[in-house]
């Protein structure tokens, strides 16, 4: 898996819960290493042990640790970044929710060696869709609900998001948009630089 | 079109990705860059939505409906290999039901360009794509290069704490892995043995014969301890001529004790060196470490250094087990002369 994830999982464990947290995650994953470089690639069998070992670590449930971790990427000023760059996806939520097809030609474009598991946005009838995920790790659908639910409020918009389970390496979250125009959202300014 | 042609010239320099579609649906003219992608089966003449799949808004099979979406983004995918996926916006036209689509390759534009053998010339001079063709590029040159030296510094990362915690000499793990190690199982809660290898009579041999000789033993040494034992476990040099041997899961006694009865018989056969023979031997002390007893590392290296002590005592040549009585004998409780007083937290 490569850096720029393993790193997320890092961020996310010390800027929530502190450096004390994450090292004592590293020592029970047995990973010989405290920090992930960004843009290294590590073997895909770390990952799920480095999740498995935060959530020892935290007492929390996999998957709530998982829908966190989505949550974080979106929202911690650290990561900024990263929600500017889904927030160019779309004016509205609904057309951000399209976009999504397209995140990891566009990951891939950026980082070369940058993989992310494909997702597909199904369209059941207006303000109703379903995203069906690749999982190469479990729990990635959490992932995307994390995000999903704080952009939903980002674009100030009121969704419902259901994890409809998985099976067969894919997961599949299920979303109905309440109301598009429910709160005013965080403003987004296409031309603010990235600090 | 009322052979309007100049229109249709400003449109083909301006938005070479066109097309023009009657109220049927039927394409009536494509910009010169959107011709270039279907060379041999041309276009025009043919169903919008026949050479386009509307990808999304989704439902949309007719002509009527797709005019209804004027002014909102389109997007499309050509359905006969290549496949690729452009964006498109719908302008009702000049004339009665007549529509421009204006299209974009969006981010399928690098493998387009490729596929399609385009060039400059085929994109409108204020269009931004080769500005962003010359980003990709540039941003992927710098990126591989930035990654060749990633992984170059890795290396020498890695080659450097494979050093640090490697003794040179004999190519063993040092003292300070062996810490690491010992940290570790005692982390995990994992059951091992735990060895105390000192050499009798080293001291000897470098005196006599030299100190060539005396690394020589030492390569030896070395070798036969890792030959003696599994892959798994771990033979450090942690001192002149101490060694120590960590055995995960060394449940079996009597494993532990054939092990160092093999070391020891190997080791006290003669070393020829250069026409010489170094003679040494072994002596042995084992402490066992139980993750649930709540003995400490350090206590338990003091155990297997209280049942080496024992083994010099009774003779060297010689492999103890620690048990808590060997602690009776005041002799056992400190090094025989000659041991240096091991330095350890």
């Amino acid at each position: 898996m490569h850096g720029l994830i393993n790193r997320a999982i890092q961020g996310f464990v010390t800027d929530s819960y502190g450096a004390d947290k994450w090292v004592e995650a590293a020592r029970v994953a047995d990973l010989d290493f405290v920090e992930f470089e960004a843009m290294l690639v590590y073997d895909d069998a770390v990952t799920p042990r480095v999740l498995d070992a935060v959530s020892t670590v935290l007492g929390r449930p996999r998957n709530d640790i998982m829908e966190d971790i989505g949550t974080y990427l979106v929202s911690h000023p650290n990561v900024e970044a990263l929600r500017r760059l889904l927030r160019f996806g779309g004016v509205t939520f609904v057309e951000f929710l399209h976009s999504l097809d397209d995140l990891p030609d566009r990951a891939r474009l950026a980082v070369a060696d940058l993989h992310l598991p494909r997702i597909e946005l199904r369209d059941h009838a207006p303000g109703r869709f379903s995203l069906v995920c690749e999982s190469p790790i479990e729990g990635y659908g959490h992932v995307m609900m994390g995000i999903l639910r704080t952009l939903a409020d980002d674009y100030g918009v009121l969704a419902l998001l259901d994890h409809q389970g998985s099976g067969g390496g894919i997961e599949t979250v299920s979303i109905s948009l309440i109301e598009t125009e429910f709160a005013e959202g965080r403003v987004f300014d296409l031309g603010a630089r990235a600090t | 079109m009322n052979g309007d042609d100049n229109l249709l010239q400003m449109l083909d320099v301006l938005c070479p990705m066109h097309v023009v579609v009657s109220s049927t649906g039927h394409v009536l003219h494509a910009g010169p860059t959107l011709r270039k992608l279907r060379p041999d089966t041309p276009i025009e003449g043919r169903r919008f939505l026949e050479v386009f799949d509307l990808k999304r808004p989704r439902g949309v099979s007719d002509m009527k409906k797709l005019r209804t979406l004027a002014g909102s983004k389109l997007h499309l995918q050509l359905r006969n290999d290549p496949k690729t996926e452009v964006k498109g916006i719908l302008v009702p036209g000049p004339d009665d039901g007549t529509s421009i689509i204006n299209l974009s390759f969006g981010i399928s534009v690098v493998d387009a360009v490729s596929d399609y053998a385009l060039t400059s010339a085929d994109f409108a001079a204020t269009d931004l794509t080769i500005e962003m063709l010359y980003l990709v590029e540039a941003k992927s040159a710098a990126m591989e290069a930035s990654r060749t030296l990633n992984l170059r510094l890795q290396g020498a990362k890695i080659a450097a704490e494979e050093q640090a915690f490697t003794d040179t000499l004999t190519g063993l793990k040092n003292r300070r892995a062996m810490d690491h190690i010992l940290d570790r199982h005692a982390a995990w809660g994992t059951q091992f043995g735990l060895m105390q290898v000192d050499l009798d009579w080293f001291k000897a041999v470098n005196d006599t014969l030299g100190h060539a000789a005396g690394d020589h033993v030492l390569q030896t040494v070395a070798r036969v301890m890792v030959e003696e034992t599994r892959e798994n476990d771990t033979v450090a040099r942690v001192g002149g001529d101490e060694f120590v041997i960590v055995l995960p899961n060394a449940h079996d006694r009597a494993a532990l004790r054939s092990i160092g009865e093999r070391i020891i018989s190997r080791l006290s056969r003669p070393m020829p060196f250069q026409g010489q023979e170094c003679r040494i031997s072994a002596s042995i002390g084992v402490a066992i470490y139980d993750p649930g007893a709540g003995v400490s590392i350090a206590d338990l290296m003091d155990d297997a250094d209280v049942a080496l002590y024992a083994s010099k005592h009774r003779g060297r040549a010689q492999q103890t087990f620690y048990t808590p009585d060997l602690r009776a004998s005041s002799e056992n409780l400190a090094p025989p002369t000659g041991r240096a007083e091991p330095k350890r937290a």
